[in-house]
């Protein structure tokens, strides 16, 4: 197991998640709880890898093979459009936030069609 | 209540948290695997079961008997477990 994150590192690292998020247009999670566990698992993965790859993927822990999971995933895009959310839930928008769309299990894009950063 | 219940989980995936949570709650035994925390040899056959079992899923991935769930759906786990 990796080594325990602390609240600093999490609270550190949501905050440039939200700023990026919204310099760039994206809306984060609302769910402040769950946001929480997201960042977690992303830290846990940094912490491991020396990136932060998807928390809800397998990385390989060489850099090239992960490019495609490192957060912001490059299926993130595709899968807000078509489920409201990315596979991990750290990027929503309005769709999913209305409850419209993703609050269902929604299945992982690379591996039905792998995609290159 | 039904029988075996497993699940390939990931140790940093928040919907496997919420499942492990889930099941925690209502005092319902299972086995889970990190597949993320195993090596070698080990994380590639769990890998090569689940595409088998079930090609392109995202992760909880949970066997109740034979009947597979994808991903934490509660009210599909609650319906297969008739809580």
């Amino acid at each position: 197991m990796t080594a325990a994150i602390s609240d600093e590192e999490i609270e550190k690292h949501t905050n440039t998640l939200r700023n990026f998020a919204k310099s760039t247009g994206y809306t984060l999670n609302p769910d402040d709880a769950f946001l929480r566990i997201i960042v977690i698992g992303l830290l846990e993965n940094k912490k491991r890898f020396g990136y932060a790859s998807c928390p809800c993927r397998i990385a390989d822990g060489q850099l090239e093979k992960d490019k495609d999971i490192i957060c912001p995933c490059v299926y993130r895009d595709p899968d807000l459009v078509e489920y409201g959310r990315c596979l991990c839930g750290l990027y929503v928008n309005e769709d999913y936030i209305s409850g419209k769309k993703g609050r269902e299990p929604i299945p992982d894009r690379r591996k039905t069609h792998k995609m290159s950063r | 209540m039904k029988g075996k219940i497993r699940a390939y989980t990931l140790s940093t995936c928040p919907y496997c948290k919420a499942f492990k949570a889930f099941m925690g709650e209502h005092e319902i035994p299972m086995e889970f695997t990190d597949v993320d925390l195993l090596k070698g040899e080990e994380q590639t056959k769990a890998m090569d079961e689940i595409d088998r079992i079930c090609p392109g899923c995202g992760y909880p991935i949970i066997i109740i008997d034979e009947e597979i769930i994808v991903g934490f759906n509660e009210n599909k786990i609650r319906e297969v477990l008739r809580l």
